[in-house]
């Protein structure tokens, strides 16, 4: 089976986010930058698909030099290949979609993997858009995954509930948390991933639809009024939630 | 153009939202709305969405779009969107129009922003404003493109029934192969009673200080009492106390309830970003320099053991239940 992992390398999740003086990105000093988490559960998955059906697991990402250390993470999580679709520009979800797309179309693909969402742009679009440009199925919100033949069962997470999702190969699938408990990479692992090559690419050019204006801090909401200290308080909490707030 | 999104042949919420914040733009602007319902025998509902303020509903219906499916639906939406000359589209950005967006998007070589919380037009331009890093920060976007995708989320903008008219009604005509039907939804499990975070009004959430899996039920009578989502921190979704999907925070999901109730949780930076955008919250904490009460616009620093029964007993009282 030919399973590819799209991995994002991204601000972790203590962040405290600073606007750069270009007053439309984050600024990166002193960032700590890491494997998008929801793109562990999707390497995990490529490694446990390999696991029962044989094949190669092969992680790709789009940035700049930094996402190599990203890369290496995956390498010493299992996967057998890394590549880097080495770019520097601002991109929006369409324009990252394309160049994935792009790159995966060359390489027939029966499963391509994706995180549910980046933590940092949040737009939770990339793997449907790179499954309609492959034009293939995709499952997005995944937390169960089975693989018989070419049939694929997937189980996604909807409000209140699930959807249990039949489709076939070849198909992009975006994990959830759920689908299954990352790995953490073994020392030998690591020692063997420092070793192991990163295939450089170049990804098509950008050519983005969306564009940010401007990126600003949500009003800072001022802390309110200690109401007491214990049980007591009770009566006059619920009493300001009634009257005051008029939210019950 | 909207997507208003209906299950079991009831609109969602999020559809009229849509379809009210869509008005807004319409009128500003001077343009048509037109709604887009799928699903099997849904023209009875369709014409209910002109009291949001469309003119026109378009239903597509076939007894096998009774069951969501990816490529059908999408396909279905932006053959209308194509022939109606569609220039904005906008969808719930709930689970089923997160799923559908950016395929539309990619099929109508549409821009796609999505998850907006505020929407505008400046110099006949759409702007909109979305949440990025789970709400640490706000970008204001433009779509480039001539066909734009937008997706709103639930809970944020506001269903008001203005004009109070019924909506003309058409049947579209589509075809679709078999091969559009290869993805379906087989079975829809609902988890009976239990309300979604991403979705509810009033949401309880609990943390490590609740010290143990047993003590939730605390939390679930009062939100029961609320009518309200049990959500849940990731230390304790991490413990294996609760669900995944229960989780609130930059990993779990971004909520803006009008009312967030946190009891026994300090207030990791990850944990606040997936909040602070709720109206109204509340903050139960044994430990007064817990981060959690620099956003509460109430707090009491105590014993949520102690507080929380004594809570429920109050509201219960309130709402005469």
């Amino acid at each position: 089976m030919k399973i590819f992992v799209c991995v994002n390398h991204v601000p972790d999740t203590e962040t405290k986010v600073k606007v750069a003086s270009d007053g439309r990105s984050v600024d990166p000093t002193g960032v700590n930058y890491v494997i998008n988490p929801f793109d562990e559960l999707a390497v995990e998955e490529g490694l446990q698909l390999k696991q029962k059906h044989g094949g190669e697991v092969v992680a790709v990402s789009l940035g700049g030099d930094a996402h190599k250390e990203t890369l290496r993470k995956t390498l010493a999580m299992g996967v057998d290949k890394a590549v880097l679709l080495k770019d520097g520009t601002p991109r929006d979800s369409f324009s990252v979609a394309r160049a994935l797309a792009d790159f995966l179309k060359e390489q027939s693909p029966e499963i391509v993997l994706f995180g549910k969402q980046s933590i940092d742009s949040d737009n939770a679009a990339v793997a449907p858009m790179v499954a309609e440009m492959l034009g293939i199925p995709s499952v997005t919100v995944v937390v169960k995954l089975e693989i018989d033949g070419t049939k694929v069962t997937a189980e996604r997470e909807i409000e209140g509930g699930h959807e249990k999702v039949e489709t076939q190969l070849p198909v992009v699938i975006a994990a959830q948390k759920g689908l299954n408990e990352p790995r953490y990479p073994s020392l030998k692992g690591i020692m063997a991933a420092k070793s192991k090559p990163i295939e450089e690419l170049q990804p098509s050019p950008a050519s983005n639809k969306v564009e940010v204006l401007v990126m600003r801090k949500p009003g800072a909401k001022s802390a309110g009024k200690i109401i007491g200290n214990d049980a007591s308080a009770v009566p006059e909490l619920v009493r300001l939630l009634h009257e005051e707030a008029k939210v019950i | 153009m909207v997507f208003a999104e209906q299950r079991e042949n009831k609109f969602k919420k999020s559809a009229f939202e849509v379809v009210s914040a869509a008005n807004t733009l319409a009128k500003e602007s001077g343009s048509e709305l037109v709604a887009v319902v799928i699903g099997d025998q849904v023209k009875a509902i369709a014409s209910s969405l002109g009291a949001y303020g469309a003119s026109r509903v378009i239903a597509a219906e076939n007894p096998k779009l009774r069951q969501y499916s990816t490529t059908a639906f999408a396909n279905i939406v932006s053959e209308i969107a194509l022939k109606e000359k569609a220039e904005i589209l906008l969808l719930p950005a709930s689970a089923m129009g997160k799923d559908l967006a950016p395929r539309i998007a990619v099929k109508l070589d549409a821009g796609l922003a999505s998850d907006c919380t505020a929407l505008k037009w400046e110099n006949s331009e759409l702007i909109a404003t979305r949440p990025v890093y789970a709400g640490k920060a706000l970008v204001d976007v433009k779509i480039t493109s001539a066909r734009k995708v937008v997706t709103l989320r639930p809970n944020v903008f506001s269903a008001d029934q203005a004009d109070g008219k019924e909506a003309a009604v058409e049947t579209a005509e589509f075809t679709l192969s078999d091969a559009e039907y290869s993805t379906m939804v087989k079975e829809t499990t609902q988890s009976s009673g239990r309300i979604d975070v991403a979705e509810a009004d009033i949401i309880v959430s609990g943390g490590r200080g609740l010290k143990g899996p047993e003590n939730f039920k605390l939390i679930e009578e009062l939100a029961g009492v609320l009518g309200a989502a049990v959500g849940a921190s990731r230390a304790v979704v991490d413990a294996g106390w609760r669900p995944h999907d229960e989780q609130v925070g930059q990993t779990g999901k971004t909520v803006s309830p009008s009312l967030y109730i946190a009891v026994g949780i300090s207030g990791a930076i990850q944990h606040l970003a997936g909040m602070s955008s709720s109206k109204y919250i509340v903050a139960i904490n044994k430990d007064k320099d817990a981060p959690i009460f620099q956003l509460a616009d109430y707090g009491i620093v105590g014993d949520a053991f102690e507080i929380i029964p004594v809570f429920t007993k109050e509201v219960r009282t309130l709402l005469g239940k």
